[in-house]
């Protein structure tokens, strides 16, 4: 049965006599070789060059802090609910009296956990996340590890460092 | 006669320079290789080692001095042992013939840059390199793998139908030169007569012949990964494996000279007077050896060009080509050299052989061709 028109019948008759020499194809094909001899590498030397991925790439997570610098999170579970690989987990904390200028609101994190081997940077806790506490980085990814003791993320981690805040493209 | 006096010191400096160039040059090819091979393929190829990689191919010695050096309990150990050592001994040989340069007067003493002027030079190449394909055939025999020997009886086979278009192709110089000599074939080509001017032919069958001799793309099949692993060298490991794949590199740099002496002036380059006139005999005759050295290097990139461009010939592709393609092209090339000799004008005789080839095959495709397929 024909689907459309756009099917093209190729018919490989004999071949000419410069199809059999093989010279003027040869002599193409070194052509095309010492075009691309003069031309620029597309390599990016990676762990010295890094290449730019794009405002919203997924990379390592962030426990964002707002401008006073108190945690946002509040420990409601909405992301690690939202987490389809169950990389996320935390033991919810109450905020005791002077402890304003840490934790936003009246509830914190104590331990906040992500287990950086079962993340599949979905980016849905970003999404689950009612007070913008939580984002996957664009410009950071996570640094390789060697060993099991390295792969679960906690708080040390994770927060948001006054001196180095994360800024996303848009935000001010 | 004394046996130590001047010219024999001399003549064994020279030798041990000619070594250590042609060892040096072979280990950069490595490097170059690969470097070309990367710019090819728009990538920036080995550049850890040193800046821009340029310690690259010592590296490569030291893992290949630290690798395990294998030797199957069922091989022949000795011929096992023998074949690289023949590959090593037979490419370093052949540059003993090459002039490259003239005279050079040092101290009072005058002697040749060349190993040996012997008058059947260009033979004693031929000879040698013939030789090299035992290394090859011992080697791949000795391993005891079906994917060695096969590979050592393609290369064998391949050098008996190259080796005759190659030295059918240089019969037309030497029936200008008159003689085997490498030098005389040299001096003959002095003040820009080079060879390719007359021999169009005869170099493009000998370039492709020597592609075959080195075992190189498109006619590497006696290691052609994709079907026999690594051919004659599947066994092979450590630097045993080092000296095949080194030979290879020295043979191309010594088959890029034969080339040079044979089709493009040797040591001849522009303004030689000017510069024997300006600086002396003696800076004219190392810039000569510079300009074959320059030559050669110019043939080795066009191997490396050819490798990482051209895909593997079939095998009875390439036993056609050998046979019924370079054979009838070359003894076409003496007969018509023969005739330029005759009326005494080369050039044209030259020109006109590559028009009356092309014209050739192209009455031939008209002809024969079309009504074999009717």
């Amino acid at each position: 049965m024909k689907l459309s028109d756009k099917t093209k019948v190729l018919e490989q008759g004999e071949m000419t006599l410069a199809e059999r020499m093989y010279l003027p194809a040869i002599v193409g094909g070194m052509a095309t070789t010492l075009k691309h001899f003069f031309s620029k590498p597309v390599t990016i030397r990676y762990p010295e060059q890094q290449r730019y991925l794009g405002p919203i790439y997924r990379g390592l997570h962030i426990l964002k802090k707002d401008e006073e610098g108190a945690e946002r999170c509040t420990a409601c579970g909405l992301c690690a609910v939202a987490c389809p690989a169950e990389a996320i987990s935390m033991v919810a904390e109450e905020r005791k009296p002077g402890e304003e200028k840490l934790y936003r609101e009246e509830k914190y994190a104590k331990v906040y956990e992500v287990n950086m081997l079962r993340c599949i940077f979905c980016g849905l806790c970003e999404e689950a996340c009612p007070k913008q506490a939580i984002y996957l980085r664009h410009d950071k990814m996570v640094p390789v590890f060697s060993s099991r003791d390295e792969v679960i993320y906690g708080k040390d981690k994770l927060v948001e460092k006054m001196d180095q805040r994360y800024l996303r493209e848009g935000w001010k | 006669m004394e046996i130590f006096n001047a010219i024999f010191t001399a003549k064994a400096i020279f030798i041990g320079i000619i070594f250590a160039i042609t060892l040096g040059v072979a280990a950069y090819s490595t490097y170059f290789e690969r470097k070309i091979a990367a710019f090819m393929q728009d990538r920036i190829g080995p550049d850890r080692a040193g800046p821009f990689g340029i310690l690259q191919p010592l590296a490569d010695a030291v893992k290949m001095f630290m690798k395990e050096d294998f030797i199957p309990s069922k091989s022949n150990k000795w011929l096992f042992i023998l074949g690289p050592c023949i590959s090593m001994f037979t490419a370093l040989m052949t540059s003993a013939v090459i002039p490259f340069g003239d005279t050079v007067t040092i101290g009072g003493v005058t002697f040749d840059l060349q190993g040996i002027d012997v008058n059947i030079g260009i033979l004693w190449v031929f000879g040698i390199v013939s030789l090299g394909v035992y290394g090859i055939l011992i080697g791949g025999w000795a391993s005891n793998n079906k994917f060695a020997l096969l590979g050592a009886i393609r290369a064998a086979s391949q050098n008996i139908s190259y080796e005759l278009a190659m030295g059918l192709s240089i019969i037309a110089i030497l029936m200008f030169t008159g003689s085997l000599s490498t030098k005389a074939i040299v001096e003959a080509q002095q003040a820009g007569h080079w060879n390719i001017l007359y021999q169009p032919i005869g170099f493009i069958v000998f370039l492709i012949c020597a592609f075959a001799e080195c075992n190189r793309t498109p006619f590497d099949l006696p290691e052609c990964e994709t079907e026999l692993i690594g051919g004659y060298h599947t066994e092979y490991s450590s630097m045993k494996l080092g000296f095949y794949l080194f030979a290879e590199y020295i043979n191309m740099f010594i088959s890029g000279a034969v080339m040079a002496t044979l089709f493009f002036g040797g040591y001849d380059y522009p303004w030689v007077e000017f510069i024997t006139n300006q600086f002396g005999a003696t800076v004219a005759t190392l810039l000569g050896a510079g300009a074959l050295i320059g030559k050669a290097l110019a043939f080795v990139f066009v191997f490396m060009w050819v490798r990482w461009t051209l895909p593997r010939f079939r095998y009875d592709q390439l036993m056609g080509l050998g046979w019924t393609g370079l054979i009838p092209i070359s003894i076409f090339n003496v007969v018509i050299t023969g005739f330029g000799i005759l009326i005494d004008q080369p050039i044209l005789t030259g020109i006109a052989g590559v028009v009356l080839l092309f014209f050739g095959l192209v009455i031939y495709d008209q002809l024969l061709v079309k009504k074999k397929l009717a």
